[in-house]
């Protein structure tokens, strides 16, 4: 019993309970017959939001105001580099990969530079950053849809043991970005600036290395996001990241991170992006239309929000 | 000199100055948008966008921000070119209960302490859905009196101006002058204090949030009085480009410190940095990313014109 009782108080606990909960929906409604391939496409999708989620969790610890609009721009950018870069050559893979890292470390520093020098709010930095980003990107692609390699394609899609390969490389950067928060003295950084930045800087925190960095590793994360993504849907489109700006933010919040910055939560952004992608397939399953699904979609987000926000009364 | 200007109307002189600057060189590049046609042409546009900034940011006078401000525009504007064309009765029922619906937004966000980013965000799939609901695809008509009043041509001034200087003088009576203004930018202020003092700050949420759905309407009609029809995804960029309105026109995101004159400039400049970009001859590829760069421009010339003020007043 208290174990339950000591579960129900973790944030991150009801994206979970939510998620199954409509896994077990869909399931019962198809008789039970879809359910390797619905878990199998659950993980495999939610594996890209997952990306872009930790990276965005990340920048909202950093505190109040702290967002990263950026991640679409540098998602597509990264995707259609490295994919023009590796010219459907399978020796080219890692190249391409450290081509892709080195776009998200290139929009990261810009992303900061003009957070500090030019002293604007973040959400208008990176906004007007991914302005610049998405206009490079359509400069570089010019219409095309160029193919991933062979073999990466192949690493994309395919599963090892039942497992999708992307949830599996979703499952080690996370276990990374966990330790990263929980077990190194960076973490521990990122939580004070969050919780307040004047006591940061009191206690001799470097607080301006500490966000950069934190601001780079999100667009990092974004670019190696929008590297597998284009992999995996067999070529970079324009608009490939654009459904990930709302979605980057929603797995964060939905996963029991404070919007309020300084405390985090890696766990909640598995359960958030499993129960996204879930919503959309089970509505699907039971046949409904575009705009009832929109609604389904806001109507669950808002129902979470209440009843998590309900009980961490300290969440803002 | 230096003491006849506030710090108010500083804060007002960055935004007008862009705007100003960015008026110059298009009528430089172009002298035949020196014209009535010409300016109209140049600021039709801006007034959707100005209605819809003024809405984000009364909301964002109380520390909130709505994300949802672009599905909310698209769906009142299929709204607008259906039930209020064909059933004006079931029209203007239907966006009474969207006005309703952000009141309680506002009751909700308030009551359970949640972050308005989030409920917005979920909003904004809900007003999406109940769009694509009312029109699946592109289509309906624009009432004819929205159609009458957005292409009417009074003397002297082009209409898209007349309604841009009337959208900012009364939201600067409501926000600036009235006593509920007063109050509005108190919260956002200090929530505390007010609270002290005897308000409800629920109720002026709700009014606050009402009051936003209210601008967002009319920005969403007029937008169809200019464009004819309407199409569920007509307005999704005004989420952003309602933020940056503000903010280019000196707004802050936390504090009630906002200004309803610079959000109007602001939007005015942002929809001229479009015509600007494609008078310069600009190639389309690089037409978002030159608006980027115009926004940061404008940025960085708002700090160092507050640096210069901070020095002024040190010495």
């Amino acid at each position: 019993m208290n174990i339950l009782v000591s579960l129900s108080r973790k944030p991150w606990i009801w994206s979970f309970v939510a998620a199954f909960a409509v896994w077990v929906a869909t399931i019962l409604f198809t008789g039970g017959a879809s359910t390797i391939g619905l878990s199998q496409a659950a993980l495999t999708f939610a594996a890209f939001s997952i990306l872009v989620g930790i990276g965005q969790m990340f920048v909202i610890t950093l505190g109040p105001g702290n967002i990263d609009l950026c991640v679409p721009a540098t998602m597509t950018l990264a995707g259609t580099v490295a994919l023009k870069f590796m010219q459907v050559d399978n020796s080219l893979i890692l190249p391409g990969l450290v081509v892709a890292i080195a776009i998200g470390v290139a929009v990261g520093i810009g992303n900061y530079a003009l957070i500090k020098l030019l002293q604007i709010p973040p959400i208008i930095a990176t906004l007007s950053m991914s302005f610049i980003v998405q206009s490079t990107a359509i400069w570089t692609n010019r219409g095309l849809r160029i193919k991933p390699p062979e073999a990466l394609a192949t690493f994309t899609t395919e599963t090892t043991i039942g497992i999708p390969n992307v949830a599996l490389v979703a499952l080690v950067l996370s276990v990374l970005a966990f330790i990263l928060l929980q077990k190194t003295v960076y973490g521990r950084w990122i939580a004070a600036i969050g919780q307040s930045i004047r006591a940061a800087r009191m206690a001799g925190i470097p607080v301006d290395g500490t966000r950069f960095v934190t601001y780079v590793l999100c667009s990092i994360l974004a670019a190696v996001c929008g590297y597998l993504l284009a992999s995996f849907s067999g070529g970079a489109a324009l608009n490939m990241g654009s459904e990930y700006l709302l979605m980057s933010i929603a797995v964060v919040v939905i996963g029991g991170t404070a919007v309020a910055g300084g405390n985090s939560n890696v766990a909640g952004i598995w359960g958030a992006s499993l129960f996204m992608f879930l919503v959309v397939s089970m509505l699907n399953t039971y046949g409904a239309g575009a705009g009832i699904r929109l609604i389904m979609t806001g109507l669950i987000i808002i129902a979470v929000i209440v009843v998590a926000g309900g009980r961490n009364p300290n969440q803002r | 000199m230096k003491k006849v200007l506030s710090s108010d109307t500083i804060r007002l002189l960055i935004p007008a100055l862009s705007l100003t600057i960015l008026l110059i060189s298009v009528f430089y590049l172009q002298p035949r948008a020196m014209s009535y046609v010409g300016l109209n042409l140049l600021f039709n546009l801006a007034v959707p966008i100005a209605l819809a900034t003024i809405a984000q940011m009364l909301i964002m006078t109380v520390n909130d921000l709505d994300l949802s401000m672009g599905t909310f525009v698209s769906f009142v504007a299929c709204v607008a070119a259906t039930f209020l064309q064909a059933t004006p009765v079931i029209g203007v029922l239907i966006l009474a209960a969207a006005i309703a619906t952000y009141a309680a937004l506002g009751v909700l966000i308030h009551m359970r302490n949640l972050p308005s980013i989030v409920v917005t965000l979920g909003m904004s799939f809900i007003w999406g859905g109940l769009a694509v609901l009312i029109l699946p695809a592109p289509g309906g008509e624009a009432p004819a009196w929205v159609r009458a009043v957005m292409i009417s041509r009074p003397p002297f001034m082009p209409m898209a101006i007349i309604a841009c200087i009337i959208i900012a003088v009364v939201s600067h009576f409501i926000i600036m002058r009235s006593s509920f203004g007063v109050i509005l930018r108190g919260v956002g202020g200090n929530a505390r204090s007010v609270e002290r003092a005897g308000w409800s700050i629920l109720g002026v949420r709700a009014a606050t949030y009402a009051l936003a759905a209210f601008f967002a309407i009319l920005a969403g009609i007029s937008l169809v009085g200019l464009t004819t029809s309407a199409d569920a995804n007509i307005a999704l960029r005004y989420t952003l480009l309602s933020i940056a309105g503000v903010i280019l026109g000196g707004g802050e995101f936390t504090g009630g410190r906002v200004s309803p004159i610079g959000a109007v400039i602001g939007a005015l400049t942002l929809t001229l940095a479009g015509s600007f970009l494609s008078f310069l001859r600009i190639s389309p590829d690089w037409q978002i990313g030159a608006q980027g760069a115009i926004l940061i421009v404008v940025l960085g010339l708002r700090l160092l014109l507050n640096r210069l003020e901070n020095r002024g007043k040190r010495s």
